[in-house]
C-alpha cells in the first residue's frame, strides 16, 4: 500500500503496531465520590485493523478513549495500556500523541487567538521532531483540505472558533491525517453529521488506512457510519466492559436487535455480583 | 491539571419574555427620548444642550444606581476622593494623588504625528464652543483634566473622507516632573473613514481628556496603545458620540506604566449606531491598570460589543475591569454584549471585574454580559496536548492566543506585530511557567 519512498509516517515502519489495553479501571471523581465508569477492559488493536466499539450511553466509551489520550478527569485505577510495548499510561498526553496516538474528539475544545495554520504546524513539529518543509507542508495541507472539502479560508480561523459541528469533525480528521498516528481513536466521530459530511470524513479515515498501516479503533452509537468505514472487529461495550465481540455481522444484530439484552444481561450480572460482594 | 472550576460565567441572552424583568428595572423619572440624529441624546451626561457652566445634575432625579452619573466640568463639583467611592474603590488613590494634586502646567508630551491627506490638527481655546459641547467629565480628575489643559488639540477628518493610512499620534513622555493636561478632540466628519492611533510612550504624569465625535455613517478605528515607561501615571477619560448609522471601533491596549486608569464613555446620537470597544492589559508586578468603561444606549437601534481581556503576573499587579451597560427605556432594539476575561498567571497578583447590565426596556434584540477569572483553561491544554504539543509550547500558544484574539481587532499589522512582540517578551520574563497549577477558567 505504501511505497517505501514516501514521507516516514510517525511510525517509521510499515509493519503496524500494537496497542494492548489489559484489564483497565477507571475512575472519575475523587475520594467518596469517585465513580467506576471502566471495569475491566481488554482490547488489542493492531495495526490496519479497524475495531468498532459500539454501545449504549453512559457505558463508558468516552472514557475508554479519553483514559488512553490521557484526559486528567479520569484517574487510572488498574490494569495497563501499551503501544508496541510502551507503557502509555506512565506517558505525558503530549508524549503519547508523539508516540503514535491519535484521538479525534467528540467535541473539539476551542481555542481563541490560535489559527488553524499554526496549530497544525506546531503540531506537526512537536509529532515529527522537526518543522515541517514549507513547501510541501503547504501543499500536502491544501491537497487534504480540498480531499475534506474544506474551505482554504479555513485556516485561518481559530482553533474550532465558531466552526459548525461538521467543520470540528473535517478538522479533527486533517489533523488525523496531517499527524499520522499509530492509532487513532474516533470517539463519536459521526454524531451530528449530515450524511453529506459523514461520506468526507469516513474517505478521510479510509484514506489514512489505504496510505499506512494504521489502527483504528472507531467508537459510535450507530451502525451509520460503518457503511463507510468497515470494521475488522465489533465489540458490544456496556457498563465498562467488552460483553461480546465478533466480526462485522455483530454490527448487524446490533443494529435490528439494539443493546436492551446486553443491558439487562449487564445489570443482572451487576445484582449478582452485589450479592456476592 | 486538576479540574476545578474558579471562574464564574454568567450570560444572559435577552428577548421578548424580559419584558416582566425589565418592568421592574425601570427607572422613575428617565424617560429619555432618542435626540435629533446629530446631536448627543438627553440626559446621557453630556452639555450638549445646556448653556456653559451648567451642571447636568439639574436634569431627571438620579434613579440611586451607579449607571445614572452626576458629570460636571467643574472640579469642586466634585468631593476629593477618599477610596470609598464606588467610581475610587479600587484605585490605589496615594499614587494617584500625583495627579488629583497636581498644579495646572504648561508642559506637554511630545508629539510625533503623522497625518494622511484629508485630515487637520489644529487647536481650540478654553471657551470655544466646541469645547462647551463635550461630554462632561464624570470624576474630579476628569474636570481638573478639563479645566487645566487650556483648551484642546482638534484633529478634524473631513467630511467623507477616507484615509489612506492611519493617523498616528505618538504621545511622549519627556520625564518631567509637572503633570501634563492634555484634552484631544477627534471629529470625523459624515462618512469619512478613519484610524486614530494614540501611541503614548516615555515616562510621564499625565491626565488627558479625549473626545471622538462621530458624524452621521462616519467610521472611526481608535486604537490608544500604553506603553509607558515605569514610574508613569496616566489618568484618562475617552468618550465616544456617535452619530446616526455610525461605527466606533476601539482597542485600548494597556502594556506600560505604574498607575493607568482609563474611563471609556460611549453615547449614541442616533439611532443605528455602533460601537465595539476592545481591550487588552497585562498587569507585572505592583503595575495597577484600571478600565472603566459605560456605554449609555438612550437611542433605538444601536449596538454595543465591549470584550477585554487581561493577564496579570506578579506580587500586587492588580487590574480593575468595570463594564457599565446601560438600556434606557427609549433605546429599543438594542443589541449589547460585553465579556472580560482575565488570566492569572502568578499567585499574589488580582484581578476585579464587576459587569454591570440595566436594563430599562423589554424591547430589545439582546443584553448579555460574561466575566470570568481564573488560571489556565484546562481543555484548551489538553486538546493541544493531545495533538502531540509539549505543556509549555501549549500553554505559551493559549496565552499568546488569548491576546491575539483581542490585538487583531486593530487592523494594523505592523502594530499588531510590535504589541504581541512586546506581550511575548513579557510572558518570556515569567520563570517556571511549566509550574504553575493549571485550573479550568
Amino acid at each position: 500500500m505504501t511505497s517505501p519512498t514516501t514521507a516516514p509516517t510517525a511510525s517509521g515502519t510499515d509493519a503496524g503496531s500494537v496497542l494492548e489495553i489489559r484489564d483497565l479501571h477507571v475512575t472519575v471523581g475523587e475520594g467518596d465520590d469517585a465513580k467506576e465508569i471502566l471495569r475491566g477492559v481488554d482490547l488489542t488493536v493492531r495495526g490496519g485493523e479497524t475495531h468498532a466499539i459500539m454501545g449504549p450511553n453512559g457505558s463508558g466509551k468516552s472514557t475508554l478513549a479519553y483514559s488512553i489520550a490521557g484526559h486528567p478527569k479520569y484517574t487510572i485505577t488498574g490494569g495497563t495500556v501499551t503501544l508496541d510495548g510502551e507503557d502509555v499510561l506512565a506517558m505525558t498526553v503530549d508524549e503519547r500523541a508523539r508516540a503514535g496516538l491519535f484521538l479525534a474528539m467528540q467535541y473539539p475544545v476551542e481555542v481563541p487567538g490560535v489559527s488553524v495554520s499554526n496549530f497544525l504546524r506546531t503540531a506537526a513539529t512537536a509529532v515529527t521532531g522537526q518543522a515541517p518543509k514549507l513547501r510541501t507542508w503547504v501543499k500536502d495541507v491544501r491537497t487534504e483540505m480540498e480531499a475534506l472539502e474544506m474551505d482554504s479560508a479555513f485556516a485561518e480561523r481559530n482553533v474550532n472558533e465558531g466552526f459548525s459541528g461538521g467543520e470540528k469533525k473535517r478538522h479533527e480528521i486533517l489533523q488525523m491525517r496531517l499527524l499520522k498516528p499509530k492509532v487513532a481513536i474516533l470517539d463519536e466521530t459521526d454524531s451530528g453529521l449530515d450524511v453529506d459530511a459523514l461520506r468526507v470524513v469516513s474517505e478521510g479515515v479510509n484514506r489514512a488506512k489505504a496510505d499506512s498501516p494504521v489502527g483504528v479503533l472507531l467508537i459510535t452509537h450507530y451502525t451509520r457510519i460503518l457503511r463507510y468505514i468497515k470494521p475488522d472487529f465489533v465489540h458490544v461495550f456496556v457498563a465498562g466492559r467488552v460483553v461480546e465481540e465478533g466480526g462485522p455481522e455483530l454490527a448487524e444484530k446490533l443494529e435490528n436487535e439494539g443493546y436492551a439484552a446486553y443491558v439487562k444481561d449487564s445489570n443482572e450480572q451487576a445484582k449478582l455480583e452485589a450479592s456476592q460482594g | 491539571m486538576s479540574a476545578q472550576n474558579t471562574g464564574t460565567d454568567d450570560q444572559t441572552t435577552l428577548t421578548t419574555d424580559t419584558a416582566a424583568l425589565a418592568g421592574e428595572l425601570f427607572a422613575p423619572g428617565v424617560g429619555a427620548q432618542a435626540g435629533p440624529p446629530t446631536t448627543p441624546a438627553p440626559g446621557t451626561g453630556t452639555a450638549g444642550d445646556t448653556p456653559p457652566g451648567a451642571h447636568s445634575h439639574g436634569g431627571p432625579a438620579p434613579t440611586g444606581s451607579p449607571a445614572e452619573r452626576f458629570t460636571s466640568t467643574d472640579p469642586d463639583a466634585f468631593p476629593r476622593p477618599t477610596g470609598r467611592e464606588e467610581e475610587w474603590r479600587f484605585t490605589p488613590l496615594r499614587r494617584l494623588r500625583t495627579l488629583l494634586d497636581g498644579a495646572p502646567s504648561t508642559t506637554r508630551l511630545q508629539w510625533d504625528t503623522d497625518l494622511p491627506e484629508g485630515v487637520e490638527l489644529t487647536s481650540v481655546p478654553a471657551g470655544d464652543p466646541l469645547l462647551q459641547g463635550l461630554p462632561e467629565p464624570v470624576d474630579r480628575l476628569a474636570a481638573l483634566t478639563r479645566r487645566y489643559s487650556d483648551g484642546a488639540d482638534v484633529l478634524r477628518i473631513a467630511k467623507e473622507a477616507v484615509l489612506d493610512r492611519p493617523v498616528s499620534l505618538r504621545l511622549s513622555g519627556t520625564g518631567s516632573e509637572d503633570v501634563v493636561w492634555g484634552q484631544l478632540v477627534v471629529e470625523v466628519g459624515q462618512f469619512a473613514q478613519a484610524t486614530v492611533v494614540l501611541d503614548h510612550a516615555g515616562l510621564a504624569r499625565y491626565s488627558g481628556g479625549v473626545a471622538f465625535l462621530l458624524g452621521d455613517g462616519a467610521q472611526l478605528t481608535v486604537v490608544s496603545v500604553q506603553e509607558w515607561a515605569p514610574g508613569t501615571v496616566h489618568g484618562g477619560q475617552y468618550d465616544a458620540v456617535v452619530g446616526r448609522d455610525a461605527t466606533l471601533k476601539q482597542v485600548v491596549v494597556t502594556l506600560g506604566g505604574d498607575l493607568v486608569r482609563l474611563v471609556s464613555n460611549v453615547q449614541y446620537a442616533g439611532p443605528g449606531g455602533q460601537a465595539d470597544l476592545y481591550g487588552v492589559y497585562f498587569a507585572d508586578e505592583s503595575q495597577h491598570q484600571e478600565h472603566r468603561l459605560w456605554v449609555d444606549h438612550a437611542t433605538p437601534h444601536c449596538r454595543s460589543y465591549v470584550v477585554y481581556k487581561g493577564a496579570l503576573q506578579g506580587e500586587k499587579a492588580h487590574t480593575v475591569w468595570i463594564g457599565d451597560v446601560r438600556i434606557r427605556p427609549a433605546a429599543i432594539g438594542t443589541d449589547t454584549y460585553e465579556l472580560n476575561r482575565n488570566l492569572v498567571l502568578t499567585d499574589g497578583a488580582r484581578a476585579d471585574s464587576v459587569p454591570n447590565l440595566e436594563i430599562e426596556t423589554g424591547e430589545i434584540v439582546g443584553a448579555g454580559h460574561a466575566s470570568a477569572t481564573g488560571r489556565f483553561d484546562d481543555e484548551q491544554l489538553f486538546y493541544l496536548c493531545s495533538r502531540g504539543i509539549d505543556a509549555e509550547t501549549a500553554r505559551r500558544l493559549v496565552v499568546r492566543g488569548f491576546f491575539a484574539d483581542v490585538v487583531q481587532h486593530i487592523g494594523i499589522p505592523a502594530l499588531q506585530d510590535r504589541l504581541m512582540a512586546t506581550i511575548e517578551a513579557r510572558l518570556g520574563a515569567l520563570p517556571d511557567l511549566e509550574e504553575q497549577p493549571v485550573e479550568v477558567v
